[in-house]
């Protein structure tokens, strides 16, 4: 059902580096994990609401107050680069 | 050869006006130092949880309520995917298949949805040399990331650039007098997108679209979307096709570019946000956003002109400017009952505006709009000029010379009309007599007069005006020139 391409596709995507012999072992797997899935449609479910959640109602909602922002030296400390007050990457446009 | 028709929707992102950002409490504030405003959830730090501003949804319902759509009854907010910098989750909590307000309607344009997601942050893309072009690298500033935002969606019903760019201001006017946003183009707080695609004329079914990024200012909307049409049109036309794509627009050069898009095919793998599960809409958030509505700026016009009898321009540009519309609203108030609407109307949206403005530009021209409100002329002051006018005490030009003093420094109409000697040659007994005079003085033009030719009628009007220091009416000067020759 999963393809190679597919995989291919997918680690793209989620930005995974697969070796090459990672690829066929991965779409097995993903075959089967569908596989288990599609038996879900061999139920009747017309009038049933997806399951999305099973703790409905209890997101809080926050009132609009400011909090203490992290110092920037702080939120900087991790980053690989930090430059120009800020987090320097590699151009997305290059 | 075929013609054809744009078919155009808009979507548009607005930041809504909080405090705070949209699952976090850092405090929004354009302009300040990068990465000032950041917190370990705005950051994308794992094990962190995000927490919904329930003003954010407030001011989405208020959108909603001012647009008669349907508001959803509960909250249910999805992952979209993809890979950017500007994204440190490597999603953005947005909505997909239940947004917060579905249908609606503005002015001539028909809504699809409302909905409500995160802002992402600002990159700066620019090298080591600090040129922009050819950069290698860019820094990412985290304080805009996570920013609420409303993306407003039309229905493919706009049918030219035009159109587009008119409903788009009424839209920000709306949004504006709403008080959701503060709706500036500049700053990135109202940014818009165009769908475009054409047809040929009569046809019901869609062409392929494509998108029109992020154009920032009424006249690139504009310009963007009638190059797009063009550009359409002209690729039909040679027999080629449309390709799906998302473009950008140069307004330095007019050219259009397709963008290389930010995950192949909008492969943006949408599902349920597993850290917050959908919770219903708090019925005291509800109510407070229906009661937050005001009158808005078309049914605003609208009374102007069916109630007080405005005509339309006059109806729209005291609706549009709504401290226009409120000076104006007080000063008939001050005026009491025979007060001349309309005339109140043109002394506020032409004489007045124009003094403000011009006085302004002498001063530092700041961002918000002329307020008479804010000006030495009280709405009271206004509305006996008027009546002085309007009851022909002074003629119009001394009108408009009170005014010139009202502006300057303040005080009553009547008070000023005194002091300058403003006040029209009375009725018809006192002005007479100087008009006869003129008759008298000018034989040649009362010759023509009298053969019907009303042309020299300026000579006469001239001369009383001469005499009188500008304080006769003009019509009424006439009335008794024909009245003395019999016409």
């Amino acid at each position: 059902m999963i393809d190679r391409d597919t995989v291919l596709h997918v680690a793209t995507l989620s930005r995974l580096e697969l070796r090459d012999d990672e690829i066929e072992p991965m779409a097995r797997e993903l075959s089967a994990v569908l596989g288990h899935l599609e038996t879900i449609g061999e139920l009747d479910l017309d009038g049933v609401e997806p399951t999305t959640t099973v703790v409905e109602d209890r997101s809080p909602l926050r009132a609009d107050e400011p909090h203490r922002s992290l110092p920037r030296e702080v939120a900087l400390r991790e980053a690989p680069d930090a430059s120009d007050d800020g987090f320097r990457v590699p151009s997305p446009q290059a | 050869m075929t013609a054809y028709e744009p078919v155009i929707g808009l979507e548009i992102h607005v930041q809504l006006a909080t405090r705070t950002k949209m699952f976090c409490g850092c405090e929004l504030v354009f302009g300040d130092p990068p990465n000032t405003h950041t917190c370990p959830v705005c950051l994308g730090m794992p094990g962190t949880l995000p927490v919904v501003n329930a003003e954010a949804i407030r001011l989405g319902l208020m959108i909603g309520a001012a647009f008669g759509g349907e508001l959803a009854q509960r909250l249910v907010f999805h992952r979209k995917s993809y890979f950017y910098p500007d994204l440190p989750k490597g999603y953005q909590i947005s909505q997909f298949d239940e947004p917060l307000v579905s249908g609606g309607r503005l002015g001539d344009v028909g809504l699809e949805r409302v909905h409500v997601e995160e802002d992402a942050a600002k990159l700066t893309h620019a090298g080591a040399t600090g040129r922009i072009g050819g950069s290698t690298s860019s820094v990412v500033d985290y304080n805009r990331g996570g920013t609420p935002l409303a993306e407003i969606v039309t229905l493919p019903e706009i049918r030219s650039a035009e159109q587009a760019s008119s409903w788009l201001r009424l839209l920000r006017e709306t949004l504006r007098q709403l008080g959701v946003s503060d709706v500036n183009m500049e700053e990135g707080s109202l940014r818009c997108d165009a769908n475009i695609s054409i047809r040929p004329v009569g046809e019901t079914t869609l062409g392929t679209k494509t998108e029109l990024k992020n154009m920032n200012s009424f006249r690139f909307i504009e310009q963007g979307i009638n190059a797009e049409v063009a550009r359409q049109t002209a690729l039909v036309q040679a027999g080629e096709r449309v390709q799906q794509e998302t473009l950008h627009f140069d307004p330095r050069t007019g050219s259009i570019t397709s963008l290389r898009s930010k995950e192949g095919s909008h492969d943006y793998r949408y599902f349920p946000e597993p850290d917050m599960p959908p919770v219903a809409v708090p019925d005291e958030l509800l109510q407070s956003a229906l009661s937050s509505v005001p009158e808005l700026p078309l049914e605003r016009a609208e009374r102007f002109r069916t109630e007080l009898g405005l005509h339309e321009e006059s109806a729209r540009l005291l609706a549009f400017r709504r401290a226009l519309g409120d000076y104006f609203e007080e000063t008939l108030q001050a005026g009491g009952a025979g007060t001349d609407k309309q005339q109140v109307a043109n002394w506020i949206g032409n004489d007045l505006v124009r003094r403000l403005e011009a006085q302004r530009k002498d001063d530092e021209a700041g961002e918000t709009d002329t307020d008479p409100a804010q000006s030495k002329v009280t709405p009271a002051a206004l509305a006996e000029l008027v009546a002085l006018v309007v009851a022909k005490k002074i003629n119009r030009k001394a009108g408009e010379q009170v005014l010139d003093v009202l502006v300057a420094e303040g005080g009553r109409p009547q008070a000023v009309v005194e002091a300058k000697g403003l006040a029209a040659v009375g009725g018809a007994d006192e002005l007479r007599p100087v008009v006869q005079a003129a008759l008298d003085a000018n034989p040649d033009v009362v010759e023509k007069l009298r053969t019907g030719n009303m042309k020299p009628i300026g000579a006469i009007v001239g001369a009383v005006m001469k005499e009188t220091k500008g304080r006769a009416d003009g019509g009424e000067v006439t009335r008794i020139t024909r009245e003395i020759l019999g016409l």
